[in-house]
C-alpha cells in the first residue's frame, strides 16, 4: 500500500484503471463462461464494455478538452454500421470470427475518424455552447442519412442507394442496411473478451496521450486557451487530435456493440443515447477516468436492477440523476459536506491528541 | 400555388418553433443555460389541454388559459428545485440536471397518460379557407398560429422594452452582479422569465398538436431540439433572432420535405445550421462577443 502511495500520480491512474478492468474481467469471465449470471445480464457484458469505451472516449473530448459533445453517438453509428459492412463483406473470404471482428473494429475506428476531422474542422471554429449544437446536429444528420440509406452486396461489389431496396440492382445479392430498418442479418462476433480488449486499447491510448506532451497542451487549451496559445501550443492541431482519437475509439465501440446484435437501427444511435454517454462522463467526474469507468458499470446496471419496478424504473433513474447533481453540486450541498469534513477532521484530530497524550502520559 | 401554400405552411411550423424557440433563448439570456427540459414542457402542456377539453368537457380556448397556468407554475417549480441550487455550478451540471428533468417529465407523463397515442383535437373551431378556386388551401390553424406567434412577438417586446420587470430582466441577463446592486431582485427575475418561457411552451403544445394531433410522451423531444437549433441559429440570446430563426428554419424543413427528401429534411435542417454557424459563429442576430485575457 505504502508503495503505490508513493508513486506519481499517473502510475497511480493507471494502476487502478487497469487493474480495475482485469479484476472485472477475471471475476466476470468464469461467472459468464459457466453461466452462473443470468443470461440477461450477460447479454449487457458487451454493451457495458462498449459504453465504457464511450464514456472514457467522450472523457477526452469534455473532459480533458473541455469541449461538450452532444453527438458522440453519431460517431458511434458510423463505426457501427461501417463494421457491420466491412464484417459481412469479408464473411466468405475471412472465416475466423475474430479477425473478422478486428478488421471490423478498425474499418469502423478509421470511418469515424474521417467524420471526426470533418466534423472537427467546422467544430474548431465555435465556442462553448454553439459548439454543442453542431456536435448535436451532426448526430442528428448521420442518423437521418443512415435511416434512408441501403446499402447491399452481391458478386459484383457494393451497391448503393438513398431511396429504397429496389433500386440497388442487385443480382441474388444480400442486403445489409435497409433504410429505417437498419442493418440486418448480422452474424453476432463480439464477445466479452472483445469487448475488455477494446477497453484496455482504449486506456492505453487515452491515458498514454493524457500524460503526454500533446495531453498536457490539450488540458493546457482548456484551461486557458488564449494563454496556450500565446506560448505557442497550436490550439487547432490538438484540439482536432484529441477530437479525431475521441471519434475513432467511438467508432471501435461501436462496431463491436453492432456485432452484439443481429440487426440494429441508427434509431438507437439518437440524440438520447449522446445524452447517456455525457451523462456516464459527469457523473463519473470530467477528466476522471477510473470514474467514468465505475460511473458507467453502475448507471448501466442500474435500470436493470430496477426492473421489478418496470413502470417507475425511469422515473426512479430521472429522480437519482437529479438528486446526485443536486447534491454533488450545488452551493448548500457543498458548504455541508466542507463542514462535514471540518467536523470529522477536528474529531480525529482530538482523538489523535488524545492517543498522543495516553502515550506520553 | 404550391410554392405558396408550402411557404405558409413553412411559416406556420416555423412559428411554432418560433414561440418554442423564445423559450430557449430567454432562459439562456437571463440563466446562461440549455434548459433542456424545455420540449417536454410542451408536451405536458398539450395534455394538460387535451384532459381539460376530453374528459372535463370544457371549451379549447379555457384549456390553453388552464395549460398556460399548469405549465407556468411547473416552469417555476422546476426552477425552483432543480436549477435554483445550481446557480453557481459549472454549466455542464446544469445541463445535466435539465436532463434529468426533461426523463422526469416524459417519464411522469407516461405513468399518468400511458404510451398510447392521444388523438389532439384542433382547437381551433374554424375549417380551411379555400382560394384561386380550391387551389390554395389554407388551414385555420396556421392562420391562427401566425397570429399568435406575432401578437407574442409584439407583447414580448413591449414587456422587455417598457415594463420594469422586464428592463430588470435584461439588466440581469446583461450583468448579473450589477444588476443586483442596482436592487433588482435576481432570483425573481429569472423565476418570471421561466413562468413566462413555460406559458410560451403551453401555447406552442397546442398549437403544434392542433396541426399535427398526435400526441405521446415524447411528442415534444424533437420539436424541443429544434427550437433550440432555431434559437442558436437567430443568435441564442435574442428574441428577434429566436423569432427569425424559427421561421426560417420552418420554412426550411418544410420546403426541403417538398422539394428534395421527406426522409431527409432534418439532415438538411441541421445541415443548413451548421453551415449558418461557420459563417456567423453567434448565430443571425447574436452579438460578437470579444474575449479578453
Amino acid at each position: 500500500m505504502e508503495k503505490i502511495k508513493n508513486l506519481n500520480k499517473f502510475t497511480r491512474t493507471n494502476i487502478r484503471a487497469y487493474g480495475l478492468i482485469i479484476l472485472a474481467f477475471i471475476v466476470l469471465f468464469p461467472l459468464q463462461s459457466t453461466g452462473i449470471i443470468s443470461n440477461s445480464i450477460s447479454g449487457q457484458l458487451v454493451p457495458i464494455c462498449t459504453y465504457i469505451v464511450m464514456a472514457i472516449s467522450l472523457n477526452l473530448t469534455v473532459g480533458f478538452l473541455g469541449e461538450l459533445s452532444l453527438g458522440h453517438a453519431g460517431f458511434m453509428s458510423v463505426g457501427a454500421f461501417t463494421g457491420v459492412i466491412t464484417a459481412i463483406c469479408l464473411q466468405e473470404v475471412i472465416p475466423s470470427a475474430a479477425l473478422r471482428l478486428l478488421i471490423a473494429i478498425i474499418a469502423g475506428g478509421i470511418a469515424a475518424g474521417v467524420a471526426g476531422f470533418l466534423i472537427g474542422i467546422p467544430v474548431l471554429r465555435l465556442r462553448g455552447d454553439y459548439l454543442a449544437i453542431v456536435t448535436l446536429a451532426f448526430g442528428e444528420i448521420i442518423k437521418n442519412i443512415i435511416n434512408c440509406l441501403y446499402v447491399g452486396v452481391d458478386s459484383n461489389g457494393l451497391h448503393m442507394s438513398m431511396t429504397n431496396a429496389e433500386a440497388l440492382g442487385m443480382i441474388n445479392g444480400k442486403l445489409i442496411i435497409n433504410g429505417p430498418q437498419g442493418a440486418v442479418g448480422i452474424t453476432k462476433i463480439a464477445s466479452f473478451t472483445a469487448g475488455i480488449l477494446l477497453i484496455l486499447f482504449a486506456l492505453f491510448i487515452i491515458l498514454n496521450l493524457v500524460n503526454s506532451k500533446s495531453g498536457r497542451a490539450v488540458t493546457a487549451i482548456r484551461d486557458n486557451r488564449i494563454a496556450a496559445e500565446s506560448v505557442g501550443i497550436s490550439v487547432t492541431r490538438y484540439k482536432l487530435t484529441a477530437f479525431i482519437i475521441s471519434a475513432v475509439l467511438a467508432g471501435m465501440a461501436g462496431a463491436l456493440y453492432a456485432m452484439n446484435f443481429s440487426t440494429i437501427a441508427a434509431k438507437k444511435f439518437d440524440f438520447n443515447t449522446s445524452i447517456l454517454i455525457l451523462v456516464f462522463v459527469v457523473l463519473g467526474g470530467m477528466g476522471n477516468i477510473v470514474g467514468s469507468i465505475v460511473a458507467t458499470a453502475l448507471l448501466y446496471i442500474l435500470p436493470e436492477l430496477l426492473r421489478e419496478y418496470a413502470d417507475y424504473r425511469m422515473l426512479i433513474y430521472a429522480i437519482v440523476l437529479i438528486l446526485v447533481m443536486l447534491l454533488t453540486n450545488s452551493e448548500k450541498a457543498k458548504q455541508m459536506r466542507e463542514r462535514f469534513v471540518y467536523k470529522w477532521k477536528k474529531r480525529l484530530r482530538k482523538n489523535n491528541d488524545q492517543q498522543e497524550g495516553l502515550k506520553n502520559g | 400555388m404550391t410554392f405558396i401554400s408550402n411557404l405558409i405552411n413553412g411559416i406556420s411550423l416555423g412559428s411554432v418553433y418560433a414561440i418554442i424557440a423564445l423559450g430557449y433563448t430567454m432562459v439562456y439570456g437571463i440563466a446562461k443555460m440549455l434548459n433542456f427540459a424545455h420540449g417536454d414542457v410542451i408536451m405536458v402542456g398539450a395534455y394538460i389541454s387535451f384532459c381539460v377539453t376530453t374528459y372535463l368537457g370544457f371549451s379549447p380556448f379555457v384549456s390553453v388559459v388552464i395549460s398556460m397556468i399548469v405549465c407556468t407554475i411547473l416552469g417555476i417549480v422546476i426552477e425552483r428545485l432543480a436549477y435554483k441550487p445550481l446557480r453557481k455550478a459549472s454549466s455542464l451540471a446544469v445541463l445535466i440536471t435539465a436532463i434529468g428533468v426533461s426523463y422526469f417529465l416524459q417519464n411522469a407523463a407516461l405513468l399518468i397518460w400511458g404510451s398510447a397515442p392521444k388523438t389532439f383535437t384542433s382547437i381551433v373551431p374554424f375549417g380551411s379557407i379555400a382560394l384561386f378556386n380550391g387551389q390554395l388551401i389554407i388551414t385555420a390553424e396556421s392562420i391562427v398560429t401566425v397570429l399568435a406567434c406575432i401578437l407574442i412577438m409584439i407583447a414580448l417586446t413591449l414587456f422587455t422594452r417598457k415594463s420594469k420587470m422586464g428592463k430588470g430582466m435584461r439588466a440581469v441577463s446583461e450583468d448579473k452582479a450589477a444588476a443586483e446592486l442596482m436592487g433588482i431582485n435576481v432570483n425573481v427575475s429569472i423565476s418570471v422569465t421561466f413562468a413566462i418561457g413555460s406559458a410560451l411552451a403551453a401555447i406552442a403544445g397546442v398549437l403544434l398538436c392542433s396541426a399535427y394531433p398526435v400526441l405521446i410522451p415524447t411528442t415534444g423531444s424533437m420539436p424541443g431540439i429544434k427550437a433550440f437549433t432555431a434559437a442558436v441559429f437567430g443568435g441564442i440570446g435574442s428574441i428577434p433572432g429566436a423569432m427569425l430563426g424559427g421561421v426560417l428554419l420552418g420554412i426550411i424543413e418544410i420546403f426541403s420535405k417538398s422539394y428534395i427528401s421527406t426522409n431527409l429534411s432534418d439532415a438538411i435542417v441541421f445541415a443548413v445550421l451548421i453551415i449558418v454557424l461557420l459563417i456567423k459563429p453567434t448565430g443571425l442576430l447574436g452579438k460578437k462577443i470579444t474575449e479578453k485575457v
